[in-house]
């Protein structure tokens, strides 16, 4: 990830953003179309920034190893940055196959000598322990994680951090009843778990995979992402709070090469990925033959279909959402908009209006709406997608926005006149970026919505509940939302088919992806 | 086979249970089977001409067609078009259509118990492993309106939404049929991935293929659709790389795949994020494996099943 080297001059960042301006001024934004967010408008909001102050950033973190803190075996940091500001955040260890080793080696102890022996209901209750800690700290948890990540407050706030307590609340209360998770047989713990998660979601993936492995009696070795550890680092001060048991949980910061020393250490019975395709599949090979469990969780490039009977502004909410949550940066964000030809036109001039009302800028604004690109690397990406789709014949639209001057920012971005062959309409961009295809039949629109390699998600907009159920039969996705998009609920299963992965998160199917039942 | 294989002992070609007989003794001349291949419903021989001459461990010998690689892709085509119009048949339907296999098994019980004694199984022994592997399909068949109930379900989320997660199909899934169970391991994988609604391409047990042949008879008088199970002989060395990597096909398992072979089979399917299904970790190819309710194995059922969670709002 790019914040392991620091930023370079803020200008340049500025420039990028600027060039991205620049081509949508080949595009321009319909005359209709004025911006609500002028400072002369009379509907703008004045700032409402949350303090940073409330995020207890320490100057340098360790990694978290059988319970206490420690420096890396090479001593070595690297520093994470606010993607806002491109300020430094903190420094962060830099680990390696050694410091993987002694945390595999805590996590097998604690796995033999305390947590498979220790009675479910008491597992079961630091759980809930954790659960109720990252309630009462949840404000910190929200500032670190926009600080860290870029995203919006308003979603650190309102999603991210209670969603990961509730994973842990859930999960708390399965510990003691793993019998009835797997009837007529006996289920077993694996023993050590090594999970490596993306820098999107940082704090919600750690619950995703943390909270059912422990609760099905395995210890884990997590792996953050290189441009997010913050708020891991911050789980870590929760695990000692709640007096976990050390060794339960180990929390190891380093790079990619890292995680993949942590999945091929033959003590390592499981093994859970989330992140991109590719690297998914570096993993399955890399572990290839070794017998482990293994689940992947992995890109996507969802279709958000819209027919011609569906409630429009609802379905221009629910499409809003669905790629500009969290900047886009999201694995089933709904990349591909797929609308009936009949009404094309009209919902496409209500998108781009609702599109200049976004607020993108200062995440730490509760008003913000759109925050920073997670890192440069990732501001590169997308800027070059976004021209291959200009290059092959899409044409570009983004509403009149100024972004900050310093930090990394993308304007929300539309593409109409997609081809289902453009990059733009096949590869995961990983950014505001929605790409519009679109089509006649509901049997053209399954078709579109399928012709992907992924299949991790799909939205579904009308007001006929025979064709939603028909259609969402025949989708090759693994969450289909129907009149609605981007939820997400610690029972419901969560996961991909085809190249977006497999086994599931969430729910009782992901609780069976950490227990082995003989 | 390899736990039968002359296990009784009795000398080649003076097989108390199988007599050679001949036209010479003033008897009929029996007609023999031309073992082939179960390519969409019909009995091709391997595009390649090739066969390999099988020595039978109580005397004969039988040659069982090598598949190439182009009969795994033609079966991979059969498969693949199979595979909607199976996936979309009712549960129910799915069910009695595996039990009628079962039915036609019974009716051919004789001829599934000469091919376990041909590969060198003792008469009773024979007689037993056919009848344990009927009842494990009826047992599969009772599983494809059970599924849904068992692994799916509703979500009570915290928001107005109301949640449900049904299994599905992953669609074109490759088995590597056990090779110690030729007949019982081979019902137990097939019958979980068919019961599961998804299609298959079969590679019979190497050592012990016969009852993977009769299997393939049964099966095309039988109601399940041509090319929704397809049935290769020949060699695994040759045919596993292909199988792992080819795109089309879904998921892959692995539970025959000699050791040897199977870290590279791994490492070809997750080039596709084909999803796999394998031997438990340390237990061995054996026979023992299928047996008793320990045998009622559902990992080659679950583990090509896709969960779907479909989400819509509740409100007015």
């Amino acid at each position: 990830m790019s914040s392991e080297q620091p930023p370079k001059r803020p200008e340049r960042a500025v420039k990028r953003a600027a060039s991205g301006a620049l081509t949508a001024a080949a595009a321009p934004a319909a005359p209709h179309v004025a911006s609500a967010l002028a400072a002369s408008s009379p509907w703008a909001y004045s700032p409402a920034p949350e303090s940073k102050e409330l995020a207890l950033i320490r100057p340098r973190y360790g990694l978290f190893i059988d319970g206490q803190e420690r420096a890396p075996v090479s001593g070595e940091v690297v520093v994470t940055y606010n993607p806002a500001t491109e300020e430094p955040l903190a420094e962060v260890a830099k680990g390696g196959a050694e410091d993987a080793d002694r945390a595999i080696t805590a996590a097998d102890r604690a796995h033999r000598k305390v947590w498979s022996k220790m009675e479910p209901r008491e597992r079961a209750k630091y759980l809930y322990r954790i659960s109720r800690i990252m309630q009462e700290r949840s404000r910190e948890f929200a500032v670190t994680e926009t600080l860290d990540s870029g995203k919006p407050i308003r979603e650190s706030r309102d999603v991210d951090v209670p969603l990961a307590a509730a994973h842990f609340w859930y999960y708390a209360g399965w510990a003691d009843k793993l019998q009835y998770a797997v009837p007529g047989r006996r289920p077993e713990s694996h023993g050590v778990v090594g999970q490596v998660i993306p820098w999107n979601f940082p704090l919600l993936m750690l619950a995703w995979k943390i909270a059912p492995a422990l609760a099905a009696g395995n210890t884990v070795v997590l792996k953050p992402a290189s441009t997010t550890p913050l708020t891991a680092l911050l789980f870590a001060e929760v695990c000692q709070q709640a007096d976990l048991p050390p060794g339960v949980v180990n929390i190891v910061t380093g790079p990619g090469e890292m995680g993949m020393a942590i999945a091929t250490d033959p003590r390592v019975a499981k093994v859970a990925f989330t992140g991109s395709t590719s690297v998914g599949i570096k993993i399955a090979q890399g572990i290839a033959g070794q017998g482990k469990a293994l689940t992947l969780e992995l890109g996507g490039k969802a279709a958000n279909i819209v027919f011609e009977d569906a409630a429009l502004d609802q379905a221009v909410e629910g499409v809003i959402n669905g790629i500009f949550f969290n900047q886009g940066e999201v694995c089933c964000a709904g990349s591909r908009l797929l609308v009936q030809e009949s009404i094309a036109e009209e919902f496409i001039a209500r998108l781009k209006e609702r599109m200049t009302t976004l607020r993108v800028g200062d995440p730490m604004d509760k008003n913000t709406d759109v925050g920073a690109i997670n890192s440069r690397a990732q501001m590169e990406t997308i800027g070059e997608l976004v021209a291959s789709g200009v290059a092959e014949g899409a044409k570009l639209w983004q509403p009149e926005c100024v972004l900050p001057t310093r930090g990394w920012f993308y304007k929300p971005t539309l593409f109409t006149n997609v081809a289902q062959s453009h990059r733009i309409a096949r590869e995961e961009i990983f950014g505001p970026v929605l790409s519009t295809i679109t089509f006649r039949t509901v049997d053209e629109a399954i078709e579109k919505a399928n012709n992907t390699a992924y299949g991790l998600s799909a939205g579904i907009w009308t007001e006929k509940g025979s064709r939603i159920l028909q259609v969402a039969a025949q989708l090759k996705a693994g969450v289909v939302w129907a009149n609605t998009f981007n939820r997400f609920d610690p029972t419901a299963p969560f996961g991909g088919y085809k190249e977006s992965g497999y086994g599931r998160e969430g729910g009782l199917q992901g609780l069976s992806a950490y227990l082995r039942s003989s | 086979m390899g736990k039968k294989s002359g296990k009784k002992g009795a000398g080649k070609g003076e097989s108390p249970l199988i007599a050679a007989v001949t036209a010479a003794d003033g008897a009929r001349l029996e007609i023999r089977r031309t073992p082939k291949l179960y390519i969409g419903g019909a009995f091709p021989r391997s595009e390649s001409g090739r066969t390999d001459v099988l020595q039978l461990a109580r005397g004969g010998s039988a040659n069982i067609a090598r598949a190439s690689r182009k009969d795994l892709r033609e079966a991979v085509k059969a498969a693949r078009s199979a595979a909607p119009g199976w996936a979309a048949r009712n549960a129910s339907l799915r069910g009695q259509i595996l039990y009628r296999v079962a039915e036609l098994m019974e009716g051919r019980a004789a001829q599934f118990r000469d091919d376990l004694i041909a590969h060198g199984y003792g008469k009773s022994e024979a007689t037993e492993e056919v009848a344990v592997s009927i009842d494990r399909l009826v047992w599969f068949a009772g599983w494809p309106d059970k599924i849904p109930a068992v692994l799916g379900g509703t979500s009570p989320v915290a928001s107005s939404h109301f949640v449900f997660t049904i299994p599905e199909p992953t669609g074109v899934v490759a088995i590597v049929a056990p090779e110690s169970s030729p007949l019982l391991g081979l019902v137990t994988r097939l019958a979980g991935v068919l019961a599961g609604g998804n299609v298959a391409i079969l590679l019979a047990s190497e050592g012990a293929p016969l009852p993977a042949v009769t299997l393939a008879e049964t099966l095309a008088v039988s109601d399940v659709p041509g090319g929704v199970v397809n049935i290769l002989t020949g060699r695994r060395s040759e045919l596993m790389p292909h199988l792992a990597r080819h795109a089309d096909i879904d998921g892959v398992d692995l539970w025959g795949c000699p050791d040897d072979l199977l870290a590279d089979a791994e490492r070809g399917a997750a080039e596709h994020v084909a999803r796999i299904a394998r031997r438990p970790h340390g237990e061995k190819d054996r026979a023992s494996a299928f047996e008793g309710e320990r045998g009622e194995r559902i990992d080659g059922m679950t583990a090509f099943l896709e969960m779907k969670t479909v989400w819509h709002p509740i409100g007015s």
